[in-house]
């Protein structure tokens, strides 16, 4: 069975705390961060990155374009090794 | 090589100096008295020969942004109308030069304020001079007083404007736009091809950024007070130097004057025939043409203020290029004004009448 | 599988466009002109266009699109981009040429200027950013803000009898021949934003066909104007500018 996986990279110092992206996340993945940026915002942040299945729908919405987005399908994976 | 002589009216020697200069874009609005520029360039199809574009705008506003544009890509490009429609224009001839744009306004001057009449006039003086839109900025600018240097002049605009990229106004008036003369035209000229344009100016004008350089951005916009500073005083000096090196006047019969004349464009022709008659009276009248109105040959009317007993400055309006004379003379000499307005003409008699009145009552 | 197996170039599906400078947008957090300019980016990434394009923005907030978008730009006065952009496409035909405007610039100041070039049919993109309001200003009223809708310059809320009706430019000029594709999107959500971006594609590729006018409204937040929160702006504007603002293509005259 394919079972995707994905995984997002945050730049959390470009992040200016809008939190779309954390309404966008249909896998509940994100979160806002209680700590603030040096420009004193609040970010972004993969609370539960495992659940992330690389849908990219967080990135898609970002008015900052802070968040990169990977995704891999776990059979592909198992054929390389 | 044979030169071409025709008869044209002024507009029409603006639109074939056009043309002929290698301008690449010419966006305009009709308003009397220089329509003829619009529709002589629309006659001539240069669209078909030289590639030059002609467009009519809907309105001044959208004409001389057009030319905001066309300079923002470093072409050649100018827009012509008559005062009411010049206002209409101030606000994007401050933008053009507050982003170093260099571009052709031609100003056919009509008589005002408002709607005013449309018999010649030179009541535009401190607009174009002065300023006309917001801020601290300066456009060079040419005075014409014959059909001939209607044409010359586009020619004479584009290499100050390009010289320095700043907008350059020619300010005619409804009497050389309308009256035709003898125009001895030049053979045209190349537009300037799209790899001499990169070439030439690829550190500012937006010609696509490509992989050899940055991005090229044309903003006349600075938030910081400080960058904004910085901006103006650069402006400043460039400006100092134009004072310096681009000042242009002619003088007549000035080497033993008593009395100067001091006019510009059409009454400078006036005047001149008022000096021919002085001197055939026995009175030593002499005539300052100011050709650059800015930058203002004020050093050379300090010069003559030392050697005449008294100046007059003739002008079709209430008194303007007068205050800039006075400035010049620095009280050494009485400086008298004579004017009329509403697009109502002074004759050469008129002129000399009220020099020697002023003389009288000295 | 852990998480830094997954990221690599290989598996990469989404990224910041290479058209995008490296510089902090000055908009305010979650604001629209963000996700629109990534559109444009991007689109102009994909069609290869850095070296062709050039985009005027004028006065609004979005007048610094040119510190962040990484192609040739001018600034205009408020208003006129579309005669600033008619005279750039004109002397230079080859290139292709886009304005990016806002609703007080475009259907206030702007008008004339964007219905004539719309009607001389000159084969540019115009963006309309319709957040009915004026953002750089202080949130004051825009031709576009709806009846009732509270601003700076109405802040009894906009009254007709007081101060006109809001309307729809984008229908207006859908009339004009020089037209070629007039349609209106948002970018509210990640579908609204899939759709938009299909949009500005077709409307770069109208331009590079010479089609004429392509005219994209994009209704668009302006949260810190209408005072709310940017996941609280996205839905009042689902639930009140769509009804009045409906989606979709108003005219596309290569589906015709």
């Amino acid at each position: 069975m394919t079972k995707i996986k994905g995984a997002v990279v945050i730049q959390t110092e470009q992040c200016k705390g809008c939190g779309l992206c954390v309404e966008a996340c249909v896998s509940n993945v994100l979160t806002m961060s209680v700590n603030v940026n040096s420009r004193g915002y609040t970010y972004c942040l993969a609370l539960n990155p495992e659940l992330c299945i690389g849908c990219a729908s967080c990135a898609v919405v970002c008015p900052d374009s802070c968040i990169t987005v990977y995704r891999q399908k776990e059979e592909s994976r198992r054929d390389e090794e | 090589m044979k030169s071409d002589v025709r008869l044209l009216k002024g507009n029409e020697a603006v639109a074939e100096a056009a043309v002929r200069s290698g301008c690449d874009g010419y966006f305009g609005y009709p308003i009397t008295p220089q329509s003829e520029i619009l529709e002589t360039l629309m006659a001539l199809r240069p669209w078909e020969t030289s590639g030059m574009q002609v467009v009519q705008a809907e309105s001044e506003v959208a004409a001389i942004n057009m030319v905001y544009g066309g300079a923002a890509i470093r072409r050649r490009v100018m827009t012509s109308s008559s005062s009411p429609g010049i206002s209409l224009m101030c606000e994007g001839v401050s933008y053009i030069a507050a982003a170093s744009l260099p571009c052709l306004i031609v100003n056919v001057q009509r008589g005002g304020p408002g709607l005013g009449t449309i018999q010649p006039s030179q009541g535009d003086y401190f607009q174009a001079v002065k300023g006309g839109g917001h801020g601290d900025y300066h456009c060079v600018v040419l005075a014409p007083c014959s059909v001939q240097e209607m044409y010359d002049f586009v020619f004479d605009a584009f290499e100050v404007a390009f010289r320095y990229r700043v907008p350059v106004i020619m300010l005619a008036d409804g009497m050389v736009g309308q009256m035709m003369e003898k125009v001895k035209l030049t053979p045209p000229r190349q537009r300037r091809t799209q790899d001499e344009i990169i070439a030439e100016c690829d550190t500012w004008a937006l010609t696509g950024r490509g992989a050899h350089r940055q991005r090229n951005i044309v903003t006349s916009l600075q938030l910081q007070a400080s960058e904004q500073e910085a901006f103006n005083l650069q402006l400043q000096a460039k400006y100092r130097q134009i004072e310096s090196r681009e000042t242009r006047w002619e003088e007549y019969r000035t080497e033993d004057a008593e009395w100067l004349l001091v006019a510009f464009g059409c009454s400078a022709r006036i005047c001149r025939e008022s000096v021919d008659k002085a001197r055939r009276e026995g009175l030593r009248v002499g005539l300052l043409r100011p050709i650059t109105l800015w930058p203002f040959p004020s050093g050379r009317i300090g010069e003559l203020a030392t050697k005449v007993k008294a100046m007059m400055t003739v002008e079709l309006n209430a008194g303007q290029m007068v205050e800039d004379v006075r400035l010049a003379v620095n009280g050494r000499v009485p400086v008298w004004f004579y004017g009329r307005m509403g697009g109502v003409i002074f004759a050469p008699d008129e002129v000399l009448d009220n020099l020697k009145k002023q003389i009288e009552s000295k | 599988m852990r998480e830094q197996d997954i990221i690599c170039e290989q598996n990469k599906v989404y990224s910041k466009s290479r058209i995008l400078t490296d510089a902090t947008m000055h908009y305010c957090p979650g604001c629209s002109h963000g996700v629109v300019h990534k559109l444009i980016a991007e689109t102009i990434e994909e069609m290869g266009l850095q070296q062709r394009t050039i985009g005027v923005s004028p006065v609004g907030c979005a007048v610094f699109a040119y510190n962040y978008l990484d192609i040739d730009m001018a600034e205009a006065a408020h208003g006129r981009a579309p005669a600033v952009a008619t005279a750039i496409k004109r002397l230079a035909p080859d290139k292709v040429v886009f304005t990016y405007q806002g609703d007080g610039d475009l259907s206030a100041i702007g008008t004339g200027e964007a219905i004539h070039a719309c009607n001389r049919g000159e084969s540019i993109v115009m963006f309309y950013i319709n957040n009915a309001i004026y953002g750089m200003t202080g949130g004051q009223m825009a031709p576009t803000t709806l009846c009732g809708m509270k601003t700076a310059t109405s802040p009894d809320g906009r009254d007709p009898k007081l101060h006109g009706y809001p309307y729809k430019i984008a229908e207006m000029l859908a009339l004009l021949d020089g037209v070629c594709y007039v349609t209106r999107q948002t970018v509210a959500s990640v579908t609204h934003i899939r759709r938009a971006k299909r949009a500005i594609r077709c409307a770069f590729e109208n331009a590079l066909a010479g089609r004429g006018v392509s005219f994209v409204e994009i209704v668009a937040t302006c949260n810190s104007g209408w005072k709310m929160s940017p996941v609280a702006a996205n839905k009042w504007l689902v639930e009140n500018m769509l009804p009045f603002y409906p989606l979709g293509d108003i005219k596309n005259v290569k589906e015709e």
